[in-house]
């Protein structure tokens, strides 16, 4: 019974979704509004990057409710895992010597990596959320590799909140300076293609890559701990 | 060729979804449900951004000065996109930490074994 | 190309079916990894290279090794 209402579903579910994939065309061009935002971001924003001006120029404030996502399941995380009573520990196999070294050689070189990514975020294809996925696979890698180590938590918790404060600080900076709106551009865009280019967007970009960055660390760390 | 052509990705869009569903909707254990969660999310990714696709187009990204934006893809997709696969992870990482929890209160993970949590 | 995009997307439906069917939990998660990852290198030929790079680094690397703790603090097998 349950598995003739199971099939019955997912034939349904497949006819629906038949019926509507076959109206819609491929590989026609951008709409209207991405045919707007490409004509017009060299000269509203000046980033080279049209996803990188998208996300933080004309749609700061999605990303800002983004960012507050990402703090509320980092505490959700911290907060189930918190009362969660420790059973005896079991003996856990160091890993080998070459592992050990590889992973402490490894580990500073993939923190630059990370911030080369969040830095570049609007000349060439990255930003704040690959570069802070990045760092944070980097201190997996020295949790998994190398017996022991763990982050110190009070440091995770000022970086994480340094870099919240800057972007919301930036953002509230926007409503006294320049066109008086929140998160509006009001540092001088520079010279198209170079580092110091396109106003507030690197600087949002560098809070926001600190900001994720340890707080995909803060989960991996809550979530291993003990094993 | 034409019709795959033209609907390669709608098809691989529309297999991963129907998997994820199947998933979700058959299998017992709480950790393959949330794999299940994980798949059709990826599937729904992959067809927001064959939406914005142009032909013989390229990336969004005016890496010279004289670059036209006469054949570029749609920024707006991948702006989307770009926030639904982190919340989608912070989702799968909240879904895990309360399986944990329930596995300690239960004492199983099978779906069948909790009571009336299954239909 | 056309042909490299089919055989691509025949491999994930393969990997995707997979993870619905093995019963070892680890099995099942490294399938799951294998479908984020031929979506990236299906996402940069769809000119879309920030969404790729955000794909491998965030679903092929991070939601695996959560999965793989969240395993091993629970139990590994299905039944």
């Amino acid at each position: 019974m349950r598995t003739f209402i199971v099939i019955l579903l997912l034939a349904v579910t497949c006819l629906g979704i038949y019926s509507v994939l076959v109206h819609i065309p491929f590989g026609t061009g951008p709409s209207e509004t991405g045919t707007h935002y490409l004509a017009n971001t060299r000269s509203d924003t000046g980033a080279s990057n049209a996803v990188t001006a998208v996300v933080v120029g004309y749609r700061g404030f999605d990303t800002l409710g983004e960012v507050t996502v990402l703090f509320l399941t980092a505490m959700g995380v911290g907060a189930v895992l918190a009362t969660l009573q420790n059973r005896e520990k079991r003996s856990i196999e160091k890993a080998s010597l070459i592992l050990t070294a590889a992973c402490r050689f490894l580990f500073p070189l993939t923190l630059l990596f990370g911030a080369y990514i969040f830095l570049h975020g609007h000349l060439t294809p990255g930003g704040g959320f690959q570069g802070g996925a990045v760092i944070a696979s980097g201190f997996l890698l020295v949790y998994l590799g190398c017996h022991g180590r763990r982050i110190s938590r009070p440091a995770s918790k000022v970086f994480e909140s340094a870099g919240g404060l800057l972007f919301v600080g930036i953002g509230l900076a926007g409503l006294y300076v320049g066109s008086r709106f929140f998160l509006s551009n009001f540092l001088p865009a520079g010279e198209f293609n170079t580092l110091l280019s396109a106003g507030i967007i690197p600087v949002i970009y560098i809070g926001v890559g600190i900001k994720v960055g340890a707080e995909l660390t803060g989960i991996i760390d809550r979530m291993m701990e003990d094993t | 060729m034409t019709f795959l052509q033209n609907y390669i990705y709608y098809i691989a869009s529309f297999g991963l979804v129907l998997t994820g569903l199947y998933i979700i909707m058959v299998k017992k254990n709480l950790i393959k449900v949330i794999l299940g969660i994980s798949i059709l999310e990826t599937g729904v990714n992959v067809f927001l951004i064959s939406l914005g696709y142009q032909e013989n187009g390229t990336a969004p990204i005016f890496s010279r000065i004289g670059l036209s934006a006469n054949r570029m893809t749609d920024p707006v997709p991948q702006a989307l996109v770009l926030t639904a696969i982190v919340i989608g992870l912070a989702v799968l990482a909240l879904a895990l930490t309360l399986a944990i929890r329930a596995y300690r209160y239960f004492g199983t993970l099978n779906l069948m074994k909790i009571k009336d949590q299954k239909w | 190309m056309i042909l490299i995009v089919t055989l691509l997307v025949v491999l994930m439906l393969a990997a995707a079916i997979c993870a619905a069917v093995f019963k070892d939990l680890i099995s099942a998660v490294i399938s799951g990894c294998l479908v984020s990852l031929i979506a990236a290198v299906l996402f940069y030929l769809l000119h879309a290279p920030d969404v790729a790079m955000a794909e491998a680094s965030i679903g092929a690397a991070l939601v695996t090794a959560v999965f793989i703790i969240a395993i091993k603090r629970t139990e590994r097998y299905e039944e």
